[in-house]
C-alpha cells in the first residue's frame, strides 16, 4: 500500500479535438495524419483526418501541418523546492516543463533541507498537489543530507511515494555505502540514480580538463573523474544484481563503460542531457555556437557551466552514438535553475547548472534531427523513455491511454528566450539560439498544462 | 585600444608600440621631477581582490607619473568582505566615474566581465590563473632592452605553469614576438592540453636547458607541496632549480618575483649579472605608464601635447 508515484494539482479534464495532425509515436508505431480526441483524461478516439465529430463543448484545434507527439518525461530536474524558491518553485518549474512539452518530471532531492525523510517527502508532495501543473515524481536522497555516510529510511520513503533514490549533485563516493544502498534496494525497490564523479579527481575544477581549461587557467575536471566511477558502480551493481541509473553522462569512456556493462547483463541505464549532446567545452569561450574557437580574451559564459562539465567533440559524438545504439536510454535535461545574480559573476564563482526544460526539444530537434543525425522517432522515444526507466508507464498515443501528448509545430522558427521563460530562472545554455520546432500545447494526465500565448505577431 | 584584457588581443605591432612608448617614458623616471601631465585630470582606480604589493604599487606609480588621480580599492577590509558581489562593487565604484580601472581578481575572465558593467577602460592586472598581460609586456620590454629582439630566441619557462597566469601571458607574448617557447616543470604542474592551446612545447626535465637563450623561472608556491603537486621543495629544487651548475654563461635569467631563493633560483643566480629581475621591476612602471596611456589617450587625438613621441626604432641596449 504505497502512495501514487506522481502528484499534481487538481486540473479539469480537457475535451479537445486535434484535427488532422501528424501523430507520431515510436511505441505504438503510429506515424501519419489523424484526428485525435482527448476526453475524460484519456485519448478517447483516434481516427482518419476529418472523421471525428467533436463532442458537445469540445475545443477544436487545427493540427494540419503540425505534429502530435507523446508528451515527454524528464527523470532529472531540479525544482528547487523547498528552500530555494528564488530559483524555481513547483509552479514555475512545472509550467516550464509543460511549455517544453513534458507531461511528467522527476525532482531531485538536493533542496534545502535535503529531501531525505518521509515527512519532508510528504510535505513536498502535498505542495505538489497544490502547485504542480503537471505530475511530478520525487527521488529522495540515498544518504542523509547527501553526506554519503548513512542511508535514508528508504523503505518508508518508498511507501510515501518515492520513485527511486539519488544523491544527485554529489557522488556516492564510498563504494561500501553504495553497495549497502544496492543491497537495501532488494527490500524496498526503487532505482538508484547516480551522479558519477570522483571528488579527488574533480576537486577545484570548473570546466572539463583539456585545451580550453589549459588556455584559460581554469581548474579542469578530467573525464576520468566520471568514467572511473561509472565503471566502478557498474561493477558493484553487477555484483549485487541491482538496478542503477547513471545520470547525465558526459564522456566517451563513461558511454563505453555502460555499453560494456549492459553487454554483461548489468541492470544499468543512463541518460544524456541536451547540453552534453549539443555543446562542448570550447563553446564556453566567447558564447555558444560551434564556431566559437578559443583564443579570445576570455568572455566566459556562466550559463555553460554545469556539472558534469561540457566535454569535447569526441565525447559529444559518443553520446550521440550511444543514443543510436541504445547505450544511452534517455535524454534528461538536468534542468538546474539559478537566479540571474548568482550567475552574473566570474565563471569560477558561478554555481553549476543550466535550465533546459523549455529548450530541450527544440534544441535537439534543430541540431540533431533537422540535419539528419537522428530520426524524430528516436528523439521522441528518448525524451519519453525516462518513464519506463523509473517504472512508470510511458506516454502512448493510443485509444484508452492516459492523455499525455504535446502538439508541436516543427516548421516554426523561434529564438530561445526571446519572450523570456516560464521558469523563474533564465540561465539557459541555449539562450539566444535560433531553433526550429515549437511546442504549441501540452496535455498532461488529461488536462491542458500549456497553451502557447498568442503573441501579436503570430495572431496576424 | 579601449582595454587591455589579454595578450590574445594584441598583435606584434601593438606590443612593439607599447614597448616603444614605455621606452620614451623611461626617461621620465630618471628625471628629478618624475611626472608628465599626460593623464592630468584622469582618474585611475586600482581594484584588487588579491593581495598584491608589487603590481599595485607599480600601477599606482605609473598613474601618478602620468599625473592621473589614483584611488586604491582593496577587497580586504571593504564591502567585499561584507559579501558584495563583483558586479555591485564595480557598479558602485563606477559611479565615481573612473577613466580606467585596474583589476586583479582570483577568477579567470573577470576583467573581461567587468567591461560589461562600466564605461571605464579596464586593465587586467591578473585574472585568476588565466592572464597577467602587463607582466608579459614588461618582460618583453625588458628583453628588448637587453638583447634588441626576441626573434629566434629560445625561451624556457620553468616551474609551476599550472597555477601561473604569468606563464600563459608570457608564452603568448614571447611567441608573438618571434621567440620559441618551451615550458618545463614537474608533470603535475604542467596543465593537461597546454600544447594544443598555447604556442609552446613541453618538457619535464632541464635536459637541454643550455640551448635556452632566456630562462624564465616561475615562483614555486609553498602550498603546492601540501596538495602533493610535488613531494617536497627539496626534490623540486634538485630537479628544477636554476643554479651555477646548470646556468650557461650567456643565458639571461628572468623571474616575475618575489623569488624564493634556494628553490626555483639559487642565491648566486639571483645576484648574478645574468639575472635581470630588477630590470623587470623597473620596466613594470614604464610599461604600465605606456599601457595606461594607450587605453586612456592612445587611440584618441592627443589633447595634451607634452607627451614624448615614441622613437621609431626598437630600443637597443640602454
Amino acid at each position: 500500500m504505497s502512495a501514487p508515484k506522481l502528484v499534481r494539482a487538481p486540473a479539469p479534464d480537457a475535451t479537445l479535438l486535434v484535427r488532422a495532425a501528424h501523430l507520431l509515436d515510436p511505441r505504438t508505431g503510429i506515424d501519419g495524419p489523424h484526428d485525435v480526441l482527448v476526453r475524460g483524461g484519456v485519448i478517447a478516439e483516434i481516427g482518419a483526418p476529418g472523421t471525428i465529430v467533436p463532442p458537445e463543448g469540445a475545443e477544436v484545434v487545427d493540427g494540419k501541418g503540425r505534429h502530435v507527439l507523446p508528451a515527454f518525461v524528464d527523470p532529472h530536474v531540479h525544482l528547487r523546492t523547498p528552500g530555494q524558491e528564488h530559483k524555481e518553485d513547483l509552479e514555475t518549474g512545472t509550467r516550464a516543463a509543460a511549455a517544453g512539452g513534458y507531461c511528467a518530471v522527476v525532482a531531485m532531492p538536493n533542496t534545502s533541507p535535503v529531501l531525505d525523510s518521509a515527512p519532508l517527502l510528504r510535505s513536498l508532495r502535498d505542495a505538489a498537489a497544490r502547485d504542480a501543473r503537471i505530475p511530478i515524481g520525487v527521488m529522495p536522497a540515498i544518504t542523509r543530507d547527501l553526506a554519503g555516510a548513512e542511508l535514508t529510511e528508504m523503505a518508508e520513503l518508498m511507501d510515501e511515494g518515492a520513485l527511486g533514490f539519488t544523491d544527485d549533485g554529489r557522488p556516492v563516493t564510498s563504494a561500501g555505502m553504495l553497495r549497502k544502498a544496492l543491497r537495501y534496494q532488494k527490500l524496498c525497490g526503487g532505482v538508484i540514480a547516480l551522479h558519477e564523479e570522483d571528488p579527488t579527481l574533480s576537486a577545484g575544477g570548473a570546466m572539463r580538463e583539456g585545451a580550453t581549461s589549459a588556455l584559460l587557467g581554469v581548474g579542469g575536471v578530467p573525464s576520468i573523474s566520471e568514467s572511473t566511477m561509472v565503471a566502478r558502480d557498474c561493477a558493484i551493481a553487477g555484483y549485487e544484481d541491482a538496478r542503477v541509473h547513471m545520470q547525465h553522462l558526459s564522456s566517451i569512456d563513461s558511454v563505453r563503460a555502460v555499453r560494456d556493462a549492459k553487454a554483461r547483463g548489468v541492470k544499468v541505464s543512463c541518460e544524456a542531457s541536451p547540453h552534453h549532446l549539443l555543446l562542448i567545452d570550447r563553446d564556453i569561450v566567447g558564447g555558444s555556437g560551434p564556431e566559437g574557437a578559443p583564443g579570445t580574451s576570455g568572455a566566459l559564459d556562466t550559463s555553460l557551466k554545469m556539472n558534469p562539465p561540457l566535454g569535447d567533440e569526441t565525447d559529444r559524438q559518443a553520446l550521440i552514438e550511444g543514443l543510436k545504439d541504445g547505450t544511452v536510454d534517455c535524454i534528461a535535461t538536468d534542468h538546474a535553475p539559478h537566479a540571474r545574480d548568482e550567475k552574473d559573476v566570474p565563471f569560477e564563482q558561478a554555481p553549476m547548472g543550466t535550465t533546459g526544460l523549455e529548450s530541450a526539444f527544440a534544441a535537439v530537434y534543430t541540431e540533431l534531427v533537422v540535419p539528419g543525425t537522428l530520426s524524430l522517432g528516436l528523439v521522441v522515444e528518448k525524451l519519453t523513455s525516462g518513464a519506463e526507466l523509473l517504472g512508470l508507464p510511458g506516454p502512448r498515443l493510443e485509444v484508452g491511454a492516459p492523455a499525455n501528448l504535446t502538439l508541436v509545430d516543427l516548421e516554426r522558427q523561434w529564438t530561445i528566450g526571446e519572450h523570456g521563460y516560464e521558469s523563474r530562472s533564465a540561465n539557459c545554455c541555449f539562450d539566444g539560439r535560433r531553433v526550429r520546432g515549437k511546442v504549441l500545447m501540452t496535455i498532461a494526465a488529461g488536462a491542458v498544462a500549456y497553451r502557447e500565448r498568442r503573441t501579436a505577431l503570430s495572431a496576424a | 585600444m579601449k582595454h587591455l584584457l589579454s595578450i590574445h588581443d594584441l598583435d606584434r605591432e601593438a606590443i612593439e608600440r607599447i614597448c616603444d612608448r614605455a621606452a620614451s617614458f623611461a626617461e621620465v623616471s630618471d628625471r628629478e621631477i618624475k611626472k608628465v601631465p599626460a593623464l592630468r585630470g584622469r582618474t585611475v582606480l586600482n581594484l584588487f581582490y588579491e593581495a598584491s604589493t608589487r603590481t599595485r604599487s607599480s600601477f599606482e606609480l605609473a598613474a601618478k607619473r602620468l599625473s592621473a588621480d589614483v584611488v586604491n580599492f582593496a577587497a580586504s577590509g571593504s564591502s567585499v568582505e561584507k559579501g558584495e558581489s563583483l558586479k555591485d562593487t564595480v557598479l558602485t565604484l563606477s559611479a565615481h566615474k573612473p577613466d580606467a580601472i585596474v583589476v586583479r581578481t582570483p577568477w579567470a575572465g573577470a576583467a573581461e566581465l567587468v567591461t560589461h558593467w562600466t564605461s571605464a577602460s579596464i586593465v587586467n592586472a591578473g585574472d585568476g590563473k588565466h592572464e597577467h598581460p602587463t607582466q608579459a609586456l614588461l618582460d618583453v620590454y625588458t628583453l628588448l632592452r637587453r638583447v634588441g629582439s626576441l626573434d629566434g630566441l629560445d625561451i624556457w619557462i620553468v616551474g609551476d605553469v599550472l597555477h601561473s597566469r604569468v606563464a600563459r601571458s608570457n608564452i603568448l607574448a614571447f611567441a608573438k614576438m618571434g621567440a620559441r617557447v618551451t615550458v618545463c616543470g614537474p608533470p603535475t604542474l604542467i596543465p593537461h592540453g597546454i600544447e594544443e592551446s598555447l604556442p609552446c612545447r613541453v618538457t619535464y626535465t632541464l635536459d637541454g636547458i643550455r640551448e635556452a637563450d632566456v630562462i624564465y623561472a616561475l615562483r614555486m608556491q609553498n602550498e603546492r607541496m601540501h596538495d602533493s603537486y610535488v613531494p617536497s621543495l627539496r626534490e623540486y629544487a634538485a630537479r628544477y632549480q636554476i643554479n651555477g651548475r646548470n646556468l650557461g654563461p650567456r643565458q639571461i635569467v628572468m623571474h616575475p618575483g618575489p623569488v624564493n631563493r634556494g628553490v626555483e633560483l639559487s642565491g648566486e643566480v639571483v645576484d648574478s649579472p645574468q639575472a635581470v629581475i630588477t630590470m623587470q621591476v623597473e620596466a613594470g612602471v614604464v610599461v604600465r605608464m605606456a599601457v595606461l596611456y594607450e587605453v586612456l589617450a592612445g587611440s584618441r587625438a592627443p589633447e595634451v601635447a607634452p607627451v614624448p613621441t615614441a622613437p621609431t626604432t626598437t630600443p637597443g641596449a640602454a
